[in-house]
């Protein structure tokens, strides 16, 4: 069962209390933009076998939305953090390399 | 390759069965081929027995990292049907169809192929209208299959309760040439069949890099060292973005936990596949008696071949009340596979940027039925190096133009 610590209310809420929403920090790309780009934001998500960062919502709790750095061919979670960064904060980023040294990195 | 048959049986019968050779060869990888396949899931073996049998192309290797057959191929709930709204889908998955019903005789190969019947059951409004459109278009696309009302279903299958207060079961759509197969047979049929036309299938053989030059694939390294091809066919499932990746492009899919179990064996009940949606249940009875069913998809990328308790817990609540002579049932065993999933929950069987490199992928939850018609459809793209009919239309760059194959708003749920 997946756990993850709510960055907003502290509660270590459980899966069937949160709802995932897929890849984190997308770059939104509109009108005007070329093909690829739009093609690839609506439908090239990252699929990584490994850390992964997604966004979740503590729905049946504060209801916040959230960011998670998770991996997902071991389930283990990396750590929580708000909604609000257009990047993954360089704490998470510390913690994931400590554990994953042969990670190539975020980008 | 001895070919099975009532006589093979007496011969060897008559001397301890000491005769009996092994289904296929595992040979040891040769320098290069003129086809390599990486996976030896049904569709990748059903793509290099096509290969051979429709275009006489038999120097190929099908390379899989572990056991053929182990993947999603070994993790399915067996059902066969072709009953889609969309033309493009009705047309792969009847051809499909069409060929499971005599795969056995044409592989020599018993896969069991059981054209029991499959219900969908519609237990909201909604999904009765949306299954009333796709009887007509089946009727259309010539894939026969028919509106029941509840109390015919209730005659199909005794055993479920067509009035529960929550999913009350208002009819569903039915087709009868719909069923199920013996999933491992499939693989083990088509491993058969291609080794005895020369082919090397080669197991416990991870590809680990994809060697290309201005844009054409020269061949895939391996657990084994390196090993060229002329065309390279990729065919791996959960694990299609992994390869995309070493190959160097990207895919628009993603990975995801789709989980199943079986019960404990119990005496013949139901005799039909029954579907319910709107549950995300669906559950047929094995030949050894065990209830088969299979559930939902978790909503985030997973790799671990194990889902979320939960999901099975919802599935199994709905089906009780549906069904109330399963909620004394043991369940023994519950396993996952990883899935890839498209946008429009169609699969791709397409072109790459790589000029000699072909993809066929994003099955997502439904691949199982496809298995001889996705293998047809990708012979005829390696082969040719352009997609037929069957295939057109399931091309990887169809998302930039906005022309989906849109069978996740027809099926209301992943199929």
């Amino acid at each position: 069962m997946l756990i993850l610590e709510c960055p907003y209310c502290g509660v270590k809420a459980e899966e069937t209390e949160l709802s995932p929403g897929g890849e984190a920090h997308l770059k939104r790309f509109g009108p005007g933009s070329s093909d690829e780009d739009f093609e690839n934001y609506m439908f090239a998500r990252k699929n990584p076998k490994g850390v992964h960062f997604e966004r979740w919502r503590h729905s049946y709790g504060c209801g916040k939305w959230f960011l998670a750095a998770r991996c997902t061919a071991t389930l283990e979670v990396f750590g929580t953090y708000p909604a609000q960064t257009t990047e993954p904060p360089a704490d998470i980023i510390d913690k994931i390399k400590a554990k994953r040294p042969d990670w190539k990195g975020y980008k | 390759m001895k070919r099975y048959s009532v006589f093979a049986i007496a011969r060897e019968a008559m001397r301890y069965h000491q005769g009996w050779e092994k289904a296929w060869r595992s040979p040891a990888p040769k320098a290069s081929y003129d086809a390599i396949i990486i996976g030896a899931g049904g569709h990748g073996l059903a793509t290099a027995y096509y290969l051979g049998k429709n275009f006489g192309i038999t120097n190929v290797a099908v390379i899989e990292k572990g056991w053929l057959g182990g993947g999603n191929t070994g993790r399915n709930t067996t059902i066969i049907r072709s009953n889609y709204l969309q033309d493009p889908s009705a047309a792969i998955y009847n051809k499909a169809l069409s060929l499971y019903e005599d795969l056995s005789q044409d592989l020599n190969y018993n896969v069991m192929f059981s054209p029991r019947g499959l219900l969908m059951l519609a237990q909201t409004h909604h999904e009765v209208r949306g299954y009333l459109r796709t009887v007509h278009a089946n009727n259309l696309q010539g894939v026969k299959t028919e509106w029941i009302g509840p109390e015919k279903v209730k005659e199909l299958v005794p055993i479920i309760n067509i009035d529960g207060p929550r999913y009350p079961v208002l009819g569903a759509l039915y087709q009868a040439r719909g069923g199920t197969a013996r999933h491992d047979a499939v693989a083990w049929g088509y491993a058969r069949a291609c080794s005895a036309m020369g082919m090397d299938i080669i197991q416990q053989t991870e590809v680990t890099g994809v060697r290309s030059e201005n844009g054409v694939v020269k061949g895939v390294e391996t657990t084994r060292g390196f090993i060229g091809c002329k065309k390279l066919g990729i065919v791996v499932a959960g694990h299609s973005g992994q390869v995309a990746d070493m190959a160097g492009f990207r895919l628009p899919v993603e990975s995801l936990a789709l989980q199943a179990l079986v019960s404990e064996p119990i005496k013949p009940c139901m005799d039909v596949v029954v579907m319910a949606n709107t549950v995300h249940g669906y559950m047929s009875q094995s030949d050894k008696g065990e209830m088969v069913i299979g559930g939902g998809t978790d909503g985030f990328n997973n790799f671990t071949q194990r889902g979320s308790f939960h999901h099975i817990e919802e599935t199994l609540r709905a089906l009780v009340e549906t069904f109330p002579m399963i909620s004394r049932l043991k369940m023994l065993r519950q396993w996952g596979g990883i899935v890839d999933m498209t946008g429009d929950r169609s699969p791709i069987i397409s072109k790459t940027p790589l000029g000699n490199c072909f993809i066929n992928c994003g099955w997502g939850t439904g691949g199982f039925k496809a298995i001889p018609g996705s293998g047809w459809a990708m012979a005829e793209l390696m082969a040719k190096g352009e997609p037929g009919p069957l295939a057109a239309e399931f091309n990887m760059w169809r998302f930039r133009e906005g022309q989906f194959i849109d069978e996740s708003v027809a099926a209301g749920v992943a199929h």
